[in-house]
């Protein structure tokens, strides 16, 4: 079994909508029933980021988001799948359950 | 010793992709599959000489590629445990579907759509062709080490991302034969013109390989029309192979081939999956519409007994599908039979195929058939420079030295 992260794309700055929720629950609800979920979680804007930086001495606080760009991560599940072709059926789900553009990558192997 | 050079040679033909797509299998790991059997021909070159050949080489150099693979693991006891749990999982294949072929296996593993797909056709030349990284370079007109890293990377990509050896779902077949079929006509054309200096100008194993495998996936999907559409297609193509270079290794062009040398086995076979795809009704798709363009030239007892027009036809319907411009450039080619070279030359001039030999070589012919002789001499050593198939060169070099001097 191998990891996979499902980062939910979003350009639009828009919170889910109410059918949007519901239909991300049923997902989640089939992803838990077949044992395929792992973690998920909605992030709240960007603009409530803050980059640290402890690598030398006191560390740094620099209020927003490390990456200025018009599409930001807005939400993520991590899923376990065989290989790639179930994450990616899993993928294309999730992406049309949360309506939104998706990006699988796979977690380093150890 | 030359002919244990020439049995090596076809053992590399005959046997790479099996010996790969075995060891793939056994291994779990397409790379590690690749390095040993390659490691594994080398042992050949220098074993055979001496040992004489084995009476069943295939079987041979798969041994010898595991032997090798597991004296690697062995050595490497840091990543033992993992390698362990890869060669324990061959011995229980997961079930299959209607067809276990472990080519087939690879040809879809190689072209996996979460791959690019250049990263596609490269791999699955490497994999199932055994084309070396220099002819696969050549191949698409990129550098050698520009094409080294695109293999690297996606076999990387499938070893990280997990992409499976296997053969898809019934239901995701359709889209993912779409992408294995680009390929293999890829592969079949890089048999049918080989690129190389010194090389055969048709490698036949290659073409025969990509029949094979386009068989395979037609047995698998016998309703799929561009399945039916490609092996027609192949078929149609490799029935005029012997007609196509002289005995004197010069390319042969269409129009002045010998047609009674023509395959008449592989020209009913092909012939009789076009009509098939004509009856079902379907609209075709772009395999099978340059299937039935073959149809047209092969159905044709001499050149001059062309349709012509019902070669325009199809390619319009070709361009409709597919405007670009190598599509365009072809039907130009069936334009300047029916209107004459002039309207064809201006329908090829402007179109950006600079770096494609063929366009050249298009616009030296029409440039001759219009007595444009020193138009014609630079557009054919344009073509000459790009051409990197042998019998193409010797028969670019020959038209344009019969050029009217200036």
């Amino acid at each position: 079994m191998a990891q996979y992260l499902i980062s939910v794309l979003d350009d639009t700055g828009d919170l889910a909508t109410a059918e949007e929720e519901i239909a991300i629950d049923v997902f989640n609800e089939q992803l838990r029933a077949e044992g395929q979920w792992v973690f998920a979680g909605g992030l709240a804007s960007p603009d409530t980021a803050t980059v640290i930086d402890g690598r030398d001495g006191e560390a740094v606080f620099t209020d927003g988001p490390y990456l200025e760009s018009k599409e930001h991560i807005v939400g993520f599940w991590i899923i376990e799948a065989p290989h790639l072709d179930v994450a990616l059926r899993l993928a294309a789900l999730g992406s049309k359950h949360c309506n939104r553009r998706v990006e699988l990558r796979p977690f380093l192997g150890e | 010793m030359t002919d244990v050079g020439e049995v090596i040679a076809r053992a590399h033909r005959e046997e790479w992709a099996w010996v790969v797509a075995t060891l793939a299998r056994r291994l779990g790991d397409l790379d590690i599959a690749e390095e040993m059997a390659a490691e594994a021909f080398a042992a050949a070159v220098e074993r055979w000489p001496v040992d004489g050949v084995p009476p069943s080489p295939g079987a041979w150099l798969t041994t010898t590629a595991r032997r090798k693979a597991i004296d690697r693991v062995r050595r490497e006891a840091r990543r033992e445990e993992k390698h362990k749990e890869a060669l324990m999982l061959s011995d229980a294949p997961e079930p299959l579907g209607a067809i276990d072929d472990d080519r087939l296996r690879l040809v879809f593993t190689c072209c996996h759509p979460a791959l690019a797909m250049e990263a596609r056709v490269a791999l699955t030349l490497r994999m199932v062709g055994g084309l070396t990284v220099p002819e696969i370079a050549r191949a698409f007109l990129v550098q050698e080490t520009a094409m080294g890293r695109r293999i690297t990377r996606a076999k990387e990509k499938i070893k990280a991302a997990k992409i499976p050896y296997r053969v898809p779902s019934h239901e995701e077949l359709p889209a993912r034969v779409t992408g294995v079929l680009a390929v293999l006509y890829l592969i079949f054309n890089e048999g049918y013109l080989a690129s190389g200096p010194g090389k055969e100008s048709v490698r036949s194993d290659l073409t025969a390989e990509a029949i094979r495998l386009t068989r395979l996936v037609r047995d698998l999907m016998p309703a799929d029309g561009e399945v039916a559409g490609l092996l027609a297609l192949m078929l149609l193509t490799e029935a005029r192979r012997a007609a196509r270079v002289s005995a004197s290794g010069e390319l042969v062009a269409l129009g002045e081939q010998d047609r009674g040398a023509w395959d008449r086995e592989l020209i009913a076979e092909g012939h009789a999956l076009v009509r098939a795809r004509l009856a079902s009704g379907q609209a075709p798709g772009r395999y099978q519409i340059l299937a039935a363009v073959n149809a047209v030239h092969t159905d044709a007892r001499d050149v001059r007994d062309t349709d012509w027009s019902q070669v325009i036809a199809l390619y319009d319907q070709l361009v409709r599908l597919d405007p670009s411009p190598i599509v365009r450039l072809n039907r130009a080619i069936a334009v300047a039979e029916l209107d004459g070279p002039e309207v064809a030359l201006a329908e090829v001039d402007g179109l950006p195929l600079e770096g494609y030999h063929a366009f050249h070589a298009t616009r030296a012919d029409l440039l001759r058939r219009l007595g444009r002789s020193e138009e014609s001499r630079s557009a054919y050593d344009r073509a000459i420079g790009l051409a990197g198939n042998t019998a193409e060169t010797a028969y670019l070099i020959r038209r344009r030295d019969q050029l009217a001097d200036p």
